[in-house]
């Protein structure tokens, strides 16, 4: 697809500025003095690792989140944006990854409603069904305005969302990792799209980490990294390794120094792991006392593999062998019994017991343990919880107190001390240390090397590059579903796992 | 024990000729309107089969007289669910209504029927807006609300009355006229059911505020970030739902000439959401039809005066509409996870 | 909400941790509020009149809801588990019915209770399957099932009342085991069991977990279908073995047996601070709130306040206690 070479001067156009954005959730910093300037008739990348901050940045944008700290301006006017609805009173819409619609009512419906205020207001469908069908086709777009949006393919629902940012007459859309769900040809649409919108001097922020896409499509490109703004340029003035560099160049902190365990015989064989849409053709094996490190950019498909090997989402197809035999695990009970523990990425939603005390949370893997006979031991429940409790270094007042009061670091920890307590020999951690302060990482990561030196097998999921080289003796990386490397420690750079994660050719 | 019964289901489910059945079914279930008014010929046919007597303008007429309450409280009933909401206090909105347009009948005859009409109209949005509030206020589901509420108003109808009932010649003649009657043979309170009905289409259709509570029932996370309010549609569902059943109430007095504070609209919720399930509105929310309600109630009042004509106890009616409650929701379920063989995958735990 | 958080350094020397005994979150849930209600109008009641000092009499005029309070004790388990069971009244009323009809038909009394026993079982077994096999919400599968299960009882018997139990049979409410009637042994029996049950096994500690995160349960390998429907087995046989006493007591059996029982029963549960949510709640609290519900109940109808306006009442008080439940919780646990 060639485009017309846009000058590359810019400043002259400015459409937003933004000066000294800072943004904290729960007093974790994710977002640091960010200044950005972004011009009317541009289409911008922002590009970063997981946990960079860009997908922030692109909410406070569209009103999202609000900033803890920093201004605003719009057209040089100062604003504060305090919800999604007043963000797009000016302009800005903000398309999701997964596109927020209402799927039982119309196509149509999707694409006009909300911009008025309610009541008795006449609802005209052939107006409606009128601007919806015009701003489709504008889009180029063939689908029936009047079907509703169940069962709409992703690609055409992005479109409906981006006919209501038309019919809402955004000057500025941010699209959060648009192409991810899409075929090549979709994509090639989409892109043909917002260069036609570009052309008519809107702005596109784009999310994304397809470099060749990214270079096909983008004028300019800003590079988060840690939560900070390293670099604003020009596309064709970078490539991709300088891009991959300012990705992800630190000075590398090892965190610590790793005992060199003794790798003995196989804990678990993997081969030709599939669930069709979520991973493909997954072969790997993991030896007693070895972490194995799992790489790749969100959406990859790791935790699918880790949710099938633990049972909560069976794979469709292949073969695992545990100590030597092979097996099918069915759920998570089984998983268990064949000592498998899985300590799941959002602790939230899959893990903690809310409004249960931490004892019980701690001790709710091993109720064989605490209760042979069905019968509750308070004792032994105490006792195993406490010996954790101390293991990890877990901040508690009481043991009874309920987990929910708990800072988020010792929340982790009282999770992997549920694990702990069932003696895995297979130990899967998803993103363990996200969300964590440092201190309590460096715990973690002291913890996970001794495990591994006590003889347990670990996969250990990560975004966290510095972690991974840290503590891994071999990196998997996964892209797309698919395996792409596996890295012996010693080969292991940040370059190289970035290079495996991030795809760069387009299939065609 | 759960695999076996799981493997049960899928065998059946694998039967080739069922699941040829139920695509069918469900592709033509995907146009509504179309499945229910196929399924009340089919029905109509098979009765009138067994009994010819069931195909006569005289059952004809039972059946349109037997269902203007219930289409008026279907009407309130779907706003609700389509929401995501129940409402089980419609039986004692009802009574309550009832009760209070037979005092206002008794009391002051001499006023227009209309009035009492309103009354009854007003006195039912009135405990409709009290449930919205309690609900929307709170924030508590609207199941436990609304079945306090079905005891709080059953309750206070019954001191209001005294205990006693509205006799028959307190309700005016006019009154019971309307339930016989009018101009064009067909009685005055279908053609008001029919009439609301329409008004509610219109309303649900064709106003901004109409599509909001479809809106809010289909996704309310993305409702409110799209900027719509969910407090005053909240309070607004449930008004019309407490509205129209008091208008059903009415209709009661008229229909049966008498209000009785121990037996008027006893159970009636129940009635009315088998109807309004079977009329195909998604318990979730976010999907409904006035016509495809109308034919739901129509085949259930089809099917009620029918088991008479058949030589079935009335005694089998409670139990029927039970039934056809839960066949309607695993019917939807199936249609929905396309086939029977969704209904017992495990779905995945995360 | 900031913790205290204690380093565990500091605990370094001690032996063991020792839970704190934080003597605010012992006095301030729900089951104290109840039993400081109870006192409440136990006071006001005998202010009514002298019979309320009486313990006698309460125990006596319990007996006319203790069949309810019995099923609210399993009720309470299925709402902390995050369901609910509305048939439960209906259950009651079939059950009963099926036991009238099988006497009726001349089968000896303890073959009629199994088969009504059984029955309960059955129709118990016909909710969780709807809810776990088909994953339907359990809320309209009850509201179906309790249609349909009032509905099967008015064909199995009419609407004619079946009685003519032997002797023996009826009048359990004036049996009584040393000073105290034999449906209120049962009730507590049941109560303690529940109670112990629920606090001090492995599936008690499960009931909650699945009501608290119904995933983590999962993640955790939880068999949690197996213990929804192990739940509402359990609310069918408890209904059948309610029904069961209310026949007993009333001497005769009627397919509108127990109407509005839903209502009490979930009232029940909610009073005693059972969250609506789930993974809150105690068979201590449904067991105070139970009584709380005999001396209101009893004082209204010492009071001479009709049947029908207590229900009022009850209706008010579900609403409230569910609002002041959920306060409660919401303020004190972030």
């Amino acid at each position: 697809m060639n485009r017309i070479p846009k000058p590359q001067t810019y400043g002259h156009n400015r459409l937003i500025s933004v000066r000294g954005i800072a943004k904290s959730f729960a007093g974790i910093e994710v977002l640091r003095n960010v200044d950005f300037d972004i011009e009317s008739g541009e289409v911008h990348a922002l590009l970063g690792e997981n946990g960079a901050g860009k997908t922030t940045f692109a909410k406070i944008l569209s009103g999202v989140f609000r900033p803890t700290r920093g201004t605003m301006r719009l057209g040089g006017e100062l604003v504060t944006l305090s919800s999604p609805l007043e963000a797009q009173k000016l302009g800005i819409t903000l398309i999701h990854q997964e596109p927020l619609s209402f799927p039982d009512l119309s196509v149509a419906e999707n694409v006009v409603l909300g911009r008025s205020r309610g009541g008795l207001r006449r609802v005209r469908w052939s107006n409606m069904e009128h601007d919806a069908r015009v701003l489709m086709s504008s889009l180029g777009v063939e689908i029936d305005v009047r079907r509703p949006m169940r069962g709409l393919s992703i690609s055409d629902q992005q479109m409906v969302e981006v006919a209501r940012a038309l019919s809402v007459e955004s000057r500025l859309i941010v699209m959060d990792e648009p192409t991810a769900a899409l075929t090549p040809k979709e994509v090639d649409m989409l892109f043909g799209i917002i260069r036609r919108l570009r052309d008519e001097g809107r702005t596109i922020i784009f999310i994304g980490h397809r470099l060749e896409e990214v270079r096909d499509l983008c004028d300019r490109v800003t590079i988060f990294r840690d939560g900070e703004k390293v670099a604003t340029a020009p596309t064709s003035t970078l490539t991709d390794a300088e891009i991959i560099r300012l990705m992800i160049g630190r000075p590398l902190k090892e965190y610590l120094h790793k005992t060199t365990s003794s790798i003995a015989d196989t804990a678990i064989v993997v081969r030709e792991l599939s669930l069709p849409g979520r991973f493909e053709n997954v072969n790997f094996e993991i030896r007693h006392g070895e972490i194995v490190g799992l790489g790749g950019m969100v959406g990859a498909g790791r935790s699918d593999v880790a949710r099938a090997l633990f049972g909560i989402a069976p794979a469709e197809s292949g073969f695992v062998a545990v100590n030597g035999q092979w097996v099918t695990i069915k759920n998570p009970a089984e998983a268990i019994r064949l000592g498998i523990a899985f300590v799941p990425e959002d602790r939230a939603v899959a893990g903690i017991f809310r409004t249960l005390s931490v004892e019980s949370n701690i001790t709710a893997a091993v109720p064989h343990r605490i209760a042979p006979h069905g019968v509750l031991r308070r004792s032994v429940e105490h006792a195993d919880a406490e010996e954790f409790v101390l293991k990890l270094g877990i901040k508690v007042a009481s043991l009874r107190q309920s987990i929910g009061e708990l800072s988020g670091g010792n929340q982790q920890k009282a999770i992997l001390a549920r694990w702990l307590l069932t003696k895995p020999s297979i130990l899967i951690l998803d993103e363990p240390t996200r969300g964590i302060d440092i201190g309590a990482k460096a715990e973690y990561h002291d913890m996970i090397g001794k495990l591994a030196a006590a003889g347990c097998a670990i996969l250990l999921i990560s975004s966290d590059l510095p972690e991974l080289l840290a503590l891994s003796d071999r990196i998997l990386v996964m892209s797309e579903g698919r395996l792409t490397v596996n890295i012996p420690r010693a080969e292991a750079t940040q370059e190289a796992i970035m290079h495996a994660a991030v795809p760069r050719a387009v299939h065609r | 024990m759960r695999q076996c019964l799981v493997r049960c289901i899928d065998d059946f489910a694998r039967n080739a000729t069922m699941n040829t059945m139920i695509r069918l079914a469900g592709r033509v279930a995907q146009v509504r309107e179309a499945g229910i008014a196929m399924i009340l010929v089919l029905f109509s046919l098979i009765a009138g089969a067994v009994e010819p007597r069931f195909l006569t303008g005289e059952t004809a007429r039972v059946v349109l007289l037997a269902i203007p309450l219930v289409l008026v409280a279907a009407m309130g009933q779907m706003i609700v669910i389509v929401a995501r909401h129940v409402d089980l206090s419609m039986g004692s909105i009802l009574g309550f209504s009832a009760i209070v347009g037979g005092l206002v009948f008794r009391d002051h005859p001499q006023w227009p029927l209309v009035i009492g009409f309103l009354v009854a109209i007003l006195v039912g949005a009135g405990l409709g807006l009290f449930n919205g509030l309690i609900v929307a206020i709170f924030k508590l589901p609207s199941i436990i609300v609304t079945l306090g509420t079905l005891s709080l108003y059953r309750g206070i109808l019954f001191t209001l009355s005294g205990a006693r009932q509205i006799d028959p010649n307190d309700i005016p003649e006019s009154l019971i006229r309307m339930a016989q009657t009018s101009p064009v043979g067909v009685p005055w309170i279908v053609i008001i059911a029919f009439a609301v009905a329409l008004v509610v289409h219109c309303f649900l259709k064709h106003t901004e505020a109409g599509r909001h509570i479809y809106a809010v029932g289909s996704n309310p996370v993305a409702a409110r970030l799209r900027g719509i309010r969910i407090f005053p549609v909240t309070i607004l569902v449930f008004t019309l739902s407490g509205a129209l059943a008091g208008l059903a109430g009415i209709f009661y007095a008229a229909r049966f000439g008498y209000v009785n504070p121990g037996i008027t609209g006893v159970g009636f919720e129940f009635t009315v959401i088998a109807a309004v399930v079977v009329g195909g509105v998604s318990i979730n929310g976010g999907v409904g039809s006035v016509l495809a309600t109308v034919l739901g109630v129509v085949l259930l009042g089809a099917v009620t005066v029918a088991l008479p004509i058949l030589g079935t106890s009335g005694f089998w009616q409670n139990a029927l509409y039970g039934a056809i409650i839960l066949i309607a929701l695993v019917l939807g379920r199936a249609v929905r996870q396309g086939g029977l063989r969704g209904l017992s995958a495990t779905k995945d735990a995360g | 909400m900031s913790s205290t958080e204690t380093p565990l350094q500091a605990a370094h020397g001690r032996k063991s941790l020792l839970p704190a005994l934080r003597w605010r979150t012992i006095i301030i849930r729900p089951e104290t509020a109840i039993l400081l209600l109870i006192v409440l109008i136990a006071t006001l009641a005998s202010r009514l009149s002298p019979y309320f000092a009486n313990i006698a009499f309460i125990l006596e005029s319990s007996t006319y809801y203790v069949e309810f309070s019995l099923i609210a004790l399993v009720l309470t388990l299925v709402i902390i588990a995050g369901e609910i069971d509305l048939s439960i009244a209906s259950m009651m009323a079939l059950s009963a019915c099926v036991f009238a009809v099988a006497v009726r038909a001349g089968v000896s009394i303890p073959i009629a209770m199994t088969a009504s026993l059984g029955s309960g079982l059955v129709m118990g077994a016909l909710n969780g399957f709807l809810v776990t096999i088909f994953r339907l919400p359990s809320i309209v599968v009850t509201i179906g099932t309790l249609t349909l299960y009032r509905g099967l009882a008015q064909v199995l018997v009419g609407d004619r009342s079946i009685g003519s139990f032997p002797s023996w049979f009826v009048g359990i409410d004036f049996r009584s085991i040393g000073r105290v009637p034999v449906p209120v042994v049962i009730f507590v029996t049941a109560a303690i069991v529940l109670g112990l049950g629920l606090s001090s096994t492995i599936y008690g500690r499960q009931i909650y977990q699945i009501g608290a995160n119904e995933i983590a349960a999962r993640h955790v390998g939880i068999h949690v279908d197996r213990i929804k429907m192990g739940l509402f087995l359990a609310s069918g046989f408890g209904s059948a073995i309610a029904g069961l006493m209310m026949a007993s007591r009333l001497g005769s059996v009627r397919y509108d047996l127990a109407t509005g029982g839903e209502l009490q029963i979930v009232l029940i549960a909610m009073l005693g601070g059972t969250s609506i949510f789930g993974g809150r709640g105690t068979i201590l609290g449904t067991f105070l709130a139970s009584w709380f519900l005999v001396i209101i109940a009893t004082g209204m109808t010492v009071a001479n306040i009709t049947i029908n306006a207590q229900l009022t009442v009850l209706g008010l008080l579900l609403i409230v206690s569910t609002i002041a439940t959920n306060i409660f919780y919401v303020r004190c646990h972030q």
